[in-house]
């Protein structure tokens, strides 16, 4: 395609609005990386099939769409326009959907999604609990259109935000609407991004950058991830507004290597939008120009931190570096720098369409719009929620999450990734925003929340994250580098029943000299995993130390698999899935498992059938005893 | 290997992206490379040494003929990937980051795939597994042996 001016834009955008409208039905699959790990290319393959074979090309689209957040009941399918939402499609399901529901419009029960607690099976998309308490500005759009696709985008509003911030407002203006609509960055810091761009604004310089930040490192975390694959066009129009309102020419994506699809995405829709003009020299018929480059990153956590992500990007190792002189001053290349995340930049074109009013309506006093989060974890209802700030944390765990996994107890939520915290169940009514999380001890972070339930070891859960930021320091300062492999010894050692008095008191010690020795927010919010544990889950420090004995059962030294007596039946079953042979039997007759062959891999504990339960996870006193028995044995034996 | 750089500019700049592509080509980056980039960006040695060992993208050995990948996200952490890690491990003879003797197997895990509806998940040749029991394992391992076979 040439190259359009704004007028051909609109033009472009009736037209397609038109073929839009005369669509009668479309079914759409969910494309993002959660259905495509269940097999959503093969179901959207499976439905082009059936319909060439039904011979209904002209009457019915399909559409793989972006991620639909709803990734526990992937593969998803909605036929629109009506939103009839069906769950967990299968090869064999595709030519009746299409026979019954595409063409006749009738609804097939199994297919529905079915509420757990009332048994109530729901038929729109719109009425799902797990949507129904969201509010999806950014990710509006997700469902509706092809990522592959920019007609699609522009036939949703696209680049309408960036038309009006071209051909009808200053550079001023566009920030200071940013400003009004109180947004703040959403990768974590919390830093208000009009100011931010103000600051870069008025550096003095010819040549100014622009980065996406899409280092999403978080573990459990895929809302960027989600954007870039599902509608990588509105990061785009928002990146080229923000380049607009600061004066940069050049911009960077920064992408995880670990995210294929999202690479692939972002790249084609640049090289989409470059081709109609709406990136190079002069942008639709102004007199701006701009374009981006898409970096794939290398595999390192701390490339996240601005500072290193620069570094990386200049071709060195990601090492951070001391602030100021701020990126805004000195970022890329020694150049004035803009870096915000992609949730931040997606926000953009919204807040341009819709004004800054409408935006700081939603949200708290100091925390405006709306936050993604990725709730995972021991939840029923996975996925991407997108919640107005203020909600409640029990709101999005138990409304939108649909409760916690097999009926278990809530213990905690963890969010913030590494840097992040855990919020014990007495906290739960904590409306959320960037502030209060900080207050708890958490940290808004990129959204990841990760829900944890009475099988979840607490002091288990501060030595996986000390181990992950501890693999991922930099070096680069002591406190950081050798200080969080002390807090990892330590915390291996209580987990292995090996702990001694006075731990506690050392990892807070240690906890507190990195959080104050580090230069970057790495190691400056490293130990807080730790630190809320053991300021909220106390106790199972003491239990750990004290008395070898893990609540949670998951710490492998501390707990042991023992087949109860009267409760087993013979079956065979454990015996046969142990890897090892360590669990000995006939048919009907008592299984004993041989604790020194044991691999506590937990097989046995998997298989052994609920209405049995014969199978049991020892810790503590019982444990300990039945290892003293054992022992005993031995030696009466010898 | 020279004109493999012809695309890239003689900038350091042009480091990681050069990088990516010789993993990508050969399957880890031979000693000949690291000299030939440093002579190509007209930097150290020890500069494309210190980036690329810097980065996990980036092997200084090949990888085995399957790539076993564990998800050791925080999702799959509380959903039991530590065992399924073990698993793999004792059944494969090898750590993580290990290449079994006969180049059959690597085992690899990863910080979050973000496919965590799908927890514990393992990633074998580019297939995902979701929502494993290590009672699984034994059927994938056998299974990627079997394609190697046919």
């Amino acid at each position: 395609m040439a190259k359009i001016n704004v007028t051909q834009l609109e033009a472009i955008r009736a037209r397609l609005l038109e073929a839009r409208e005369q669509e009668k039905t479309c079914i759409t699959v969910c494309g993002g990386t959660g259905c495509h790990a269940y097999g959503c290319l093969k179901v959207a393959e499976g439905f082009k099939a059936e319909i060439l074979r039904q011979g209904i090309e002209d009457e019915v689209t399909l559409r793989l769409t972006g991620c639909h957040g709803f990734c526990e009941r992937g593969p998803i399918v909605v036929i629109q326009p009506e939103g009839i939402f069906y769950q967990r499609i299968q090869m064999a399901d595709i030519p009746e959907v299409v026979s019954r529901t595409v063409m006749q419009k009738e609804i097939i029960p199994r297919l529905l999604y079915v509420e757990p607690r009332r048994k109530k099976e729901i038929v729109y998309e719109r009425d799902v609990p797990f949507y129904k308490r969201q509010k999806r500005i950014v990710f509006a759009n997700n469902g509706f259109l092809d990522p592959t696709e920019l007609q699609d985008y522009i036939s949703l509003d696209g680049y309408k935000a960036l038309s009006k911030a071209l051909f009808e407002m200053t550079s001023e203006e566009v920030i200071e609407e940013i400003k009004d609509s109180g947004l703040r960055g959403r990768g974590g810091g919390g830093f208000p991004t009009g100011r931010k761009w103000e600051i870069c604004r008025k550096a003095r310089s010819q040549v100014k950058y622009l980065i996406c930040n899409a280092d999403e490192g978080d573990p459990g975390a895929y809302m960027d991830r989600s954007l870039l694959e599902g509608n990588p066009h509105s990061v785009i129009e928002g990146m080229i507004i923000g380049a607009y309102a600061i004066g940069a020419q050049e911009g960077y994506i920064y992408v995880r290597m670990e995210y294929p699809l999202a690479v692939e995405n972002i790249t084609r829709a640049i090289e989409q939008a470059r081709s109609i003009g709406l990136l190079g020299d002069s942008i639709l018929g102004s007199e701006f120009n701009f374009d981006i480059h898409v970096f794939k990153g290398a595999g390192a956590f701390v490339s996240g931190e601005e500072t290193s992500l620069m570094a990386s990007i200049e071709g060195r190792r990601a090492f951070p570096r001391q602030r100021p002189p701020f990126p805004a001053q000195e970022g890329l290349w020694g150049k004035p720098t803009n870096i915000n995340n992609v949730e931040t930049w997606a926000n953009i074109p919204p807040i341009i369409n819709r004004g800054a009013d409408w935006y700081s309506g939603i949200g708290t006093q100091n925390s405006k719009g709306t936050k993604i989060f990725s709730l995972v974890g021991k939840i029923n209802n996975t996925g991407l929620v997108e919640v107005p700030m203020g909600i409640t944390l029990k709101e999005i765990i138990t409304q939108i999450g649909g409760g916690i996994k097999d009926g278990k107890k809530f213990k905690a939520v963890q969010t913030g990734g590494p840097s992040g915290g855990c919020i014990p169940a007495d906290l739960l009514d904590l409306p959320i925003d960037f502030d209060t999380l900080t207050k708890a001890g958490s940290m808004m972070g990129s959204g990841g929340m990760i829900v944890m339930d009475e099988d979840t070891c607490m002091v288990d859960v501060a030595r996986y994250f000390l181990q992950f930021t501890q693999e991922e320091s930099c070096g680069k300062c002591v406190p950081c580098r050798v200080g969080t492999r002390e807090i990892v010894d330590i915390l291996t050692r209580i987990t292995r029943g090996e702990g001694v008095e006075g731990d506690i008191e050392r990892l807070e010690d240690l906890a507190k000299t990195v959080k104050a020795g580090s230069l970057c927010g790495l190691g400056q919010t490293a130990p807080n995993p730790v630190l809320t544990t053991i300021r909220y889950f106390r106790s199972e420090y003491e239990d750990h130390i004290l008395h070898r004995h893990c609540a949670a059962r998951a710490c492998k030294e501390l707990t042991g698999y023992y087949i109860e007596p009267e409760k087993c039946v013979g079956c065979l079953l454990c015996l046969k899935s142990c890897p090892v042979d360590a669990i000995a039997g006939e048919r009907k007759k008592l299984h004993v498992i041989d604790q020194d062959a044991c691999i506590k891999c937990g097989a046995c504990f998997d298989v052994c059938p609920p209405k049995v339960s014969a199978v049991s996870k020892l810790t503590g006193k019982k444990w300990n005893r039945l290892l003293k028995k054992i022992a005993q044995a031995k030696r009466v034996a010898q | 290997m020279n004109g493999m750089f012809k695309e890239f500019g003689a900038d350091q700049r042009e480091l990681i992206h050069i990088l990516h592509h010789v993993q990508a080509e050969y399957g880890y980056i031979p000693t000949e490379a690291i000299r030939n980039i440093a002579r190509h960006l007209n930097i150290s040695e020890s500069d494309v040494y210190g980036v690329l060992t810097f980065y996990k993208a980036f092997t200084l050995k090949p990888r085995g003929r399957h790539l076993v990948t564990i998800c050791m996200g925080t999702a799959c952490h509380v959903r039991g990937a530590p065992r399924i890690l073990d698993e793999f491990g004792r059944r494969l003879g090898i750590a993580p980051g290990e290449t079994s003797a006969d180049n059959e197997f690597t085992l690899e895990t990863v910080n979050c795939v973000g496919a965590c509806a799908l927890g514990p998940i393992a990633i074998a040749d580019g297939e995902y597994h979701g929502q494993l029991k290590s009672s699984q394992i034994e059927n994938i391992i056998q299974s990627l042996t079997e394609d190697t076979k046919e």
